[in-house]
């Protein structure tokens, strides 16, 4: 299905795959947005703050609940755990202590999984939570990188080179002081290797900041 | 190069900023905080209001909300760039559909329980806001205001902080209605954005003076994003409301033409 792909190299800045992004796109959530990176293709619905369950009541900040809908079936333990890191990584970044005692419900749908989902699943709710106006003290975004057998870098792999790869590292790493904030390992690599993948996720994250910009100038550019 | 580097929070007044952007703020070297002021002087000279969407933060201002930065200065008037070091207002100006009260605000309430002293109104937060029976022009503990279950209520927050429970009331401090009180029942009520409301309230606001060219109608806008017309037939009443609408989308020029070729037919 996903054969050539064409990727946007913009000087010495490390190729990812087109991005498409989409922000309100629907009408009842508080916040939405459609991501998608290469095929990958993921829409998020946020809602918050809103009324929360006493069980699930925290008394000096919000309730996070994260959603991970796959595309066919129903959400499994893979599901669970994505789910738990998404929700740790907007902790992290969502000032939920201004809005205690409230819920902030993340729902995640998979369209199309054509690689690198969790990464782009971390980009659709941050486009989704700047959408919902939620306070945030920076912003944050998912890149994942591929090691192969001769340790080459891939950024942003395709499902293909996903499961030809060594190791599949995804990283959430945040606008402010380019820190990471999750990240997520499968297969086996050293850690000279790890330093290579985080410090050109680092640089990829630029890009995918520079694409938040661009979009929210675009956004408010007609209003 | 994606992390916009800290800049002046004057340079970016109007420009789009984004969560994680650093403002700085000219330093102010008269200020030594350690020391008490003894002299009550009010408002002091040069003083700095964080709006929504900012903190305070390392060395100024943090943003919290993605939207376009707005700057008024300490006198009213609608400033420039023109020294905000002697003080005035930051803010971030966002487009979103979700209502936190905030103190002072006018919203319409809808009554969803009658508990003894007290109505609970749904304001479209996170929390309920209470509203008690006293809290009307004239109401005393013999003359209860008649509020029934799904009454719309257009009243004013007294009490609005992250803390504690919301609280309404539908008089001033002087204990005139002022317009607030239980919106009669007919009429339309529907929702947009909190950026067209903000844009409706503005002083002489164009979309407003544009449609009552058309013929009379009574309009509530709440800060909530509520709105509630009437007109004389439900027709008209439908196409006010379905003209509100579509505002957020459309430009100046667009609804001009709508309402033109409205007020012909």
């Amino acid at each position: 299905m996903e054969t050539e792909q064409k990727r946007f190299d913009s000087g010495d800045l490390p190729a990812l795959r087109r991005i498409l992004c989409e922000q309100g796109l629907l009408s009842r959530p508080d916040g939405s947005a459609s991501w998608i990176q290469g095929d990958t293709s993921v829409l998020v619905g946020i809602y918050g703050p809103t009324e929360v369950k006493v069980s699930k009541e925290i008394y000096d900040k919000a309730t996070f609940e994260v959603l991970l809908k796959p595309k066919i079936g129903l959400p499994g333990v893979y599901e669970r755990s994505r789910e738990q890191m998404i929700k740790k990584t907007c902790e992290a970044v969502v000032l939920g202590t201004l809005h205690p005692r409230s819920s902030i419900t993340i729902v995640i749908q998979v369209v199309t999984d054509a690689g690198s989902l969790l990464s782009s699943c971390l980009n659709a709710t941050c486009m989704g939570l700047v959408d919902a106006g939620l306070p945030m003290n920076s912003l944050f975004c998912g890149v994942t990188c591929a090691l192969d057998a001769d340790g080459n870098i891939t950024l942003d792999p395709a499902m293909k080179q996903e499961k030809e790869a060594r190791a599949v590292l995804t990283f959430a790493i945040d606008s402010a002081e380019k820190k990471i904030l999750m990240s997520n390992t499968k297969g086996s690599c050293s850690v000279e290797e790890l330093q290579q993948c985080i410090a050109a996720s680092q640089r990829a994250a630029d890009t995918i900041f520079q694409f938040y910009r661009d979009s929210a100038h675009r956004k408010y550019s007609k209003w | 190069m994606a992390a916009a580097a800290p800049r002046l929070a004057e340079e970016r007044v109007g420009q789009v900023v984004l969560p994680g952007d650093v403002l700085l703020l000219p330093s102010q070297p008269e200020e030594d905080g350690e020391r008490l002021r003894l002299a009550p002087s009010g408002p002091q000279k040069g003083r700095l209001v964080c709006g929504p969407g900012l903190r305070r933060g390392g060395e100024g201002l943090l943003v919290t909300k993605c939207g376009l930065l707005r700057y008024r200065g300490p006198a009213g008037q609608a400033g420039g760039g023109t020294g905000s070091g002697s003080g005035g207002t930051y803010w971030v100006d966002s487009q979103q559909k979700r209502y936190v009260p905030v103190k002072g605000d006018h919203v319409i309430g809808i009554v969803t329980v009658k508990a003894g002293d007290i109505f609970k109104l749904d304001v479209g937060g996170s929390e309920q806001a209470s509203l008690s029976y006293l809290a009307f022009e004239g109401a005393t503990k013999r003359n209860r205001p008649n509020v029934q279950v799904g009454d719309l209520i257009y009243g004013q927050f007294i009490v609005a902080n992250k803390d504690m429970e919301p609280e309404m009331v539908c008089i001033d401090s002087s204990g005139r209605a002022n317009g607030m009180g239980i919106i009669g029942q007919d009429g339309f009520l529907f929702k947009v954005s909190l950026g067209l409301i903000r844009k409706l309230l503005a002083p002489a606001c164009e979309i407003i003076q544009d449609l009552g060219q058309l013929y009379p109608f009574e309009l509530v806008l709440g800060m909530n994003g509520r709105i509630w017309v009437k007109a004389k037939t439900i027709q008209q009443t439908l196409i006010v409301a379905n003209i509100l609408e579509a505002c957020e989308h459309m430009t100046a020029e667009q609804r001009k033409h709508a309402v033109a070729r409205l007020s012909e037919s």
